[in-house]
């Protein structure tokens, strides 16, 4: 039986994530939590907007009101390594070898991993950014597509063109898919060695969590009363293939998922903050947590696969132990 | 600590706050951010610079227009909003309400549009109010050179009528008359230096028909556009009937009258209406009487999006008419007066 133990924070969980064997619970009030040998604080921001753990582990990347940018390292230390003034860092994205990327309004700035800061403006607001996973490449969602930069280089940037508003960004695994999320309930993608598109439509709501399952072969989505996770096994990704819906709830939005590191079993967390797991093989289902005050924001697995980190919406976060 | 951070709180008020550049909007805007009326406020700009208030709930947001990929040129939100929106509403106990402010040139339909379209906003917040602050002196002039200024008074709910103090009687009659043209359901306060008691501007309801409605049950009433009794100056009451003389506005105003409504003519019929003149048309508002049911029913518009709700009961011996109210350009008054009445049961 999954053993649940909670951590009751009082506000929005943005992200919850692992550096090694320690959870992290990064929060909209600027504090970043964690629970190493007792619960530990950080205070990062007068406010935060966005936290991803970086690539070796050692830091959470976080963006705030404050217009910083900062690595919270585990021993709760604060590095700033941007400072935008007044404007909000509203996205962030750890890259390989240390290197970090923000956006700022319709600014991305990469600080690479000597150290320098380079600026790349937009036409419109950059609304996510992420790092591909090979090579120094990032990209970033923007208004009618997204826009690839090597910013290691000075070459000229890639445009993918989509009408519509991409509002969320990811690469796959194995670098040939950027996928993003749209402000009309849809993923686009784009198969970046032709460029051709994907259409993934159908959602009832917004689809603002996405992961990758392992060796990138499925892609879970939130955004609808089941985990939408579609394949990514065929030579052209899930172009005319069905999504598994994992999970369906009749009464429950699925509001965040998290692929286990190696198996194919992704975590699925609902507006209500209940949690289930379910694997693509035979779409069984495990309850993980039952419901709590609010909708489940952010999960991550650990690297062992054996315990989930969850944050939500009113602050009751916690870390489910599936090995007990 | 407190019991704060419940998920489920009353949606917050929001306020959107237009006008051309210098029509008082900054002032009017240090004034609620210094003055004491017992509210916080976060206010989105599109720059800092002007406001001299060093607060952290003032937020800077570059004006992002996103056109919806739903096949309608007008279904327009502004995509920085929600965004910014979503922000402040992880972190809910610090303000009261929000205030929008537009840069001079904007149209506030893709502000107002965003309270309906996207379904994080609202289901966190509530359009309260559009303010349109109007330069008395310089109206004539901007309604030469721009059709924005004609929009943001089309679009109001609340029109301060600023800097009065620089023009004569006679020229603020005028400018008043234009602005009635132009809006006939908009409450007007004449000011000067953006002097309007803040109550008057916040946290109206004025936006929600069904609240508008509570407020002043005497709203939509085509017989009587001079509802707000609050600051009137004792000026003829029909000047509005002059509107014909004004030049230099394209924005008309249309008052439908009916009896009851059959709803299986009166639902196709608002829906193609809104369908085919959406782009046309800047607001709607009406208050629906439909054949044999105890309640109100009222509707309101921007362009192509619809809503509507039960909003109470008749009461006894209240005259069961249905109202209708569009605001917006080259519609046909003829057309949309004949198929309005032939929705009656």
């Amino acid at each position: 039986m999954p053993t649940v133990a909670p951590l009751d924070l009082t506000g929005h969980c943005i992200t919850a994530c692992w550096l090694g064997d320690v959870p992290h619970f990064a929060l909209a009030d600027g504090v970043v939590h964690r629970l190493d040998h007792g619960h530990k604080t950080a205070e990062a921001h007068d406010g935060l907007l966005a936290a991803e753990p970086a690539l070796d582990g050692k830091s959470v990347i976080t963006g705030g009101e404050d217009g910083r940018v900062c690595a919270v390292a585990a021993d709760g230390s604060i590095t700033e390594l941007g400072n935008a003034g007044r404007k909000w860092v509203s996205a962030v994205a750890a890259g390989p070898n240390g290197a970090v990327a923000w956006t700022v309004g319709r600014s991305a700035f990469v600080r690479l991993p000597d150290g320098k800061v380079r600026e790349f403006q937009h036409q419109r607001t950059a609304e996510d950014i992420a790092f591909a996973p090979k090579g120094m490449r990032i990209a970033i969602a923007r208004y009618n597509g997204a826009t690839l930069h090597f910013p290691a280089t000075e070459g000229k940037p890639t445009e993918l063109e989509w009408a519509g508003a991409h509002t969320g960004i990811t690469f796959s695994p194995d670098g040939q898919y950027l996928i993003t999320s749209m402000q009309e309930n849809a993923l686009h993608g784009w198969k970046l060695a032709d460029g051709r598109d994907m259409r993934m439509s159908g959602y009832p709501a917004k689809v603002k969590s996405l992961s990758w399952g392992p060796k990138g072969r499925w892609l879970a989505s939130s955004g609808a009363p089941a985990a939408i996770v579609w394949p990514f096994q065929g030579k052209d990704g899930p172009m005319g293939k069905a999504p598994l819906e994992l999970g369906t709830r009749g009464d429950a939005m699925v509001t965040a998922v998290a692929f286990h590191p190696t198996d194919e079993v992704v975590a699925i967390g609902y507006v209500d903050g209940m949690v289930l797991a379910a694997r693509c093989a035979d779409q069984k289902e495990v309850l993980l947590r039952r419901p709590g005050k609010g909708a489940v924001t952010s999960m991550a697995w650990d690297n062992a696969g054996r315990r989930v980190a969850f944050g939500t919406e009113a602050g009751d976060c916690g870390v489910i132990d599936i090995s007990a | 600590m407190s019991e704060a951070a419940a998920p489920n709180t009353a949606p917050l008020p929001v306020t959107v706050l237009t006008g051309y550049l210098g029509s008082g909007k900054t002032t009017l805007l240090n004034r609620i951010l210094s003055e004491d009326h017992g509210k916080r406020y976060a206010v989105i700009v599109n720059e800092f610079g002007e406001i001299g208030i060093d607060n952290d709930l003032i937020v800077e947001s570059d004006e992002e227009i996103y056109e919806m990929n739903n096949g309608c040129v007008c279904c327009t939100v502004r995509g920085d909003l929600i965004r910014t929106v979503e922000g402040l509403m992880r972190r809910p106990g610090r303000f009261d309400a929000i205030l929008v402010e537009t840069t001079g040139l904007a149209d506030p339909a893709p502000v107002a549009q965003t309270f309906f379209m996207d379904d994080d906003v609202r289901s966190k917040t509530r359009l309260d109010a559009v303010v349109a602050l109007v330069d008395a002196k310089h109206l004539p002039l901007r309604l030469k050179d721009s059709k924005e200024a004609e929009d943001q008074i089309a679009f109001a709910d609340v029109v301060v009528l600023n800097k009065t103090d620089l023009v004569s009687a006679e020229e603020l009659a005028q400018v008043e008359a234009t602005v009635r043209a132009i809006n006939p359901s908009a409450r007007i306060h004449k000011t000067e230096r953006s002097g309007v008691e803040l109550a008057e501007v916040l946290n109206r309801g004025a936006f929600d028909l069904k609240r508008a409605l509570e407020n002043d049950p005497h709203f939509l009433d085509a017989d009587d556009h001079d509802h707000d009794h609050h600051d009137h100056d004792g000026h003829d009451h029909d000047h509005h009937h002059h509107a014909s003389d004004i030049h230099d506005v394209t924005v008309q105003s249309i008052s439908l009258r009916a009896g009851e409504m059959d709803p299986k003519k009166f639902f196709p019929w608002i829906e193609k209406t809104t369908q085919m003149d959406g782009p046309n048309i800047l607001r709607l508002k009406g208050i629906i009487a439909l054949k044999d049911d105890p309640e109100r029913y009222v509707v309101q518009g921007v362009h192509m999006i619809l809503e509507g709700d039960h909003q109470r009961a008749w009461k006894d011996g209240e005259k069961h008419e249905s109202r209708l109210v569009l605001i917006g350009r080259d519609l046909d008054t003829e057309r949309l007066k004949r198929t309005f009445e032939a929705c009656q049961a």
